[in-house]
């Protein structure tokens, strides 16, 4: 995806024109209706996309009975109360809650994920690829089969409805893809600087945090950005483990579940403006980041399925 | 040095294998051994009933249903993703006006790329209230507002798209269809820019037209991309909880009257509502079956010569 087709050198001349001139008319007629064709489709489903998105953002400054009336009033309630309204609603708390979990999940899978994908690239041990298999095969089960006893495991831990659960479970599951990607990846590193390392008197602690991590950083960075993502959007672990336990547990809810119920409330509280700034909220930190990060995001993600 | 090379291999792998096993392989395994018991969740004891939650399982009208709707999803949400996204990215990479001879994207494919690839960041969540706001059963839902300006739709009988059994499982596949069509594209662009480009324009040459080098150079030669899109869209059909127990009445979705239930939403009812853990396993156990049956005879239906190039 770096560099699209047509920025490519055009063929070495004298190869192309022997034969081309004869049927150039009608090609170009056949270049043309399918260009227009091509580019109306294309134009299409871009609309297909923005439209929608934009059209729930702009109704968070419409009115309850404009919202109901007609889908093109054109909003009139230009104030940004109803983002407070949101914020103070729940959302708030929903995001911080799913900050604090993440702030600690995913340099923990990442932390957890390299030192174990490293030490089965590169270390020759008894049950290396057993382990190897092991920590990969889990990507092939639906999460469901595990849910029943998982929620059962960490009730008798006595972390449901805690950030500490849902950060470790969290790590859990991001395991095999990340030790899966980060194998791959330390394998390519250059055992000559490794060797160097050692040689220089460094422990295999230390050349691991100091020499080869930092090598494997865009590995790191792809995996950082699948994880990241993934871990923002979950929703079927926070929806088994974040319910309230009792009367005076408080609500935990991260973002994506917090939407949810904030969806079931306003459906009869009648105040939908609230709920599209609050998808609004949601959705700002996910545009941030994939405009920043368009292409690594992009690769991060595919490579994914490539590998 | 060797010794101390074990305490550290050791050492590196202990935290990880821990977690993983505690919080996933364990609970994993666990599923199997309590689809065999009258398990109830509340109370601490439970009996072993053998087969008995199964064959209940294939008694259970809804479940079979929900069986059936995920066959459905698996069959149109791959196809229509998969020929859309092929579609967008052949013309992305070489639905062009040929400069010198060459093949070449069209203008702006780079602003499509990341225009399209965008709803794949957004959670499931904002999705389905998005599109529940999208589908709303008055003037006020956007597909409804623009069916009634167009004249399609009486204005006093707006469709109820995810109340009507007929149109509720399409309205979800639209959803999907619309999230993946941009990750799928992006992948199918990747592994078309690999294709080396003088293979296209020696068929150029040769006067091939351009349906002609679609279907004889970049498909043959996307086969691989193609088949990893198709297992994945495929296991992806196989789920689809969040979308159905969100965007559908009912607790944990499933409606109108079970017309939109999947194998997800029946087993987390039957877990989280009525507290039937053992019957929730056991559940659990199936959709594994089922998902490992797909991905065997997706690879297989789909296997090719390998081409190199």
């Amino acid at each position: 995806m770096s560099a699209p087709l047509k920025e490519t050198a055009p063929p070495p001349a004298g190869r192309t024109p022997a034969k081309v001139p004869a049927k150039a008319g009608e090609r170009r007629g056949e270049g043309v209706t399918l260009n227009a064709f091509s580019h109306g489709f294309l134009a299409l489903w871009a609309l297909m996309i923005v439209l929608p998105l934009l059209w729930l953002v702009l109704s968070s400054f419409k009115t309850d009975a404009q919202i109901a009336g007609s889908a093109f009033g054109w909003p009139e309630n230009w104030t940004f109360d109803v983002f407070t309204r949101a914020w103070e609603k729940g959302i708030g708390d929903y995001f911080l809650n799913t900050v604090i979990v993440l702030v600690f999940s995913v340099p923990l899978t990442m932390l957890f994920g390299s030192m174990a994908a490293y030490v089965l690239a590169r270390y020759p041990f008894w049950g290396n690829r057993f382990l190897y298999y092991f920590f990969v095969a889990g990507a092939m089960f639906p999460v469901f089969l595990a849910l029943v006893p998982l929620f059962f495991m960490v009730k008798r831990l006595d972390m449901l409805n805690t950030y500490q659960g849902l950060i470790l479970v969290y790590v859990a599951y991001s395991m095999p893809f990340t030790v899966f990607f980060m194998h791959a990846f330390f394998r390519t590193l250059p055992t000559a600087v490794f060797e160097a390392a050692i040689l220089d008197g460094a422990s295999h602690t230390r050349t691991f945090f100091q020499v080869m991590l930092p090598m494997a950083k865009p590995g790191l960075i792809s995996v950082g950005i699948f994880n990241t993502l993934g871990q923002w959007n979950q929703f079927i672990l926070p929806t088994v483990l974040m319910q309230p336990q009792s009367g005076d547990d408080p609500e935990r809810y991260v973002l994506t579940q917090g939407l949810i119920q904030l969806q079931q409330q306003q459906g009869y509280a009648s105040d939908l403006p609230v709920l599209f700034a609050g998808v609004t909220i949601a959705m700002i930190p996910m545009l941030v980041v994939y405009l920043s990060f368009q292409r690594q995001v992009q690769a991060g993600l595919t490579s994914a399925t490539l590998k | 040095m060797r010794k101390g090379q074990y305490r550290f291999v050791a050492g590196f792998l202990l935290v990880p294998v821990a977690l993983y096993l505690i919080f996933v392989i364990w609970p994993y395994i666990q599923t199997f051994g309590y689809s065999l018991t009258d398990w109830k969740g509340q109370s601490q004891t439970f009996d072993f009933v053998g087969l008995d939650n199964y064959k209940a399982l294939f008694q259970d009208d809804i479940f079979m249903g929900a069986i059936w709707h995920n066959i459905l999803f698996l069959v149109f949400i791959p196809v229509i993703t998969i020929l859309l996204a092929l579609f967008f990215a052949f013309m992305l990479n070489a639905g062009g006006r040929g400069r010198a001879g060459g093949v070449s994207g069209v203008a702006g494919s780079k602003f499509y790329r990341v225009v399209y690839f965008f709803p794949q960041v957004l959670s499931l969540a904002i999705l389905a209230v998005l599109f529940r706001a999208v589908y709303r059963s008055d003037g006020g839902g956007m597909l409804n507002g623009a069916l009634v300006k167009l004249g399609l739709v009486d204005a006093d009988r707006p469709v109820e798209w995810l109340n009507e059994p007929d149109f509720v499982l399409w309205a979800l596949i639209v959803v999907v269809v619309w999230h993946g069509v941009g990750f799928y594209l992006v992948l199918f662009s990747a592994a078309m820019q690999s294709i080396p480009k003088d293979i296209y324009e020696a068929a150029l040459i040769d006067g091939a037209s351009r349906g002609q080098s679609f279907f004889r150079i970049t498909l043959p030669l996307l086969w691989d991309s193609v088949q990893t899109a198709w297992v994945y869209l495929g296991i992806a059909a196989m789920d689809m909880f969040i979308l159905v127990s969100t965007m559908t009445s009912g607790e944990f979705g499933g409606g109108p009257d079970h017309h939109s239930e999947v194998m997800a939403t029946v087993m987390m009812r039957n877990f989280l509502y009525y507290g039937k853990s053992g019957y929730a396993c056991a559940m659990g156990v199936i959709m594994l079956l089922l998902t490992l049956i797909l991905s065997v005879v997706m690879l297989r239906a789909t296997r090719r010569e390998r081409i190199e190039f």
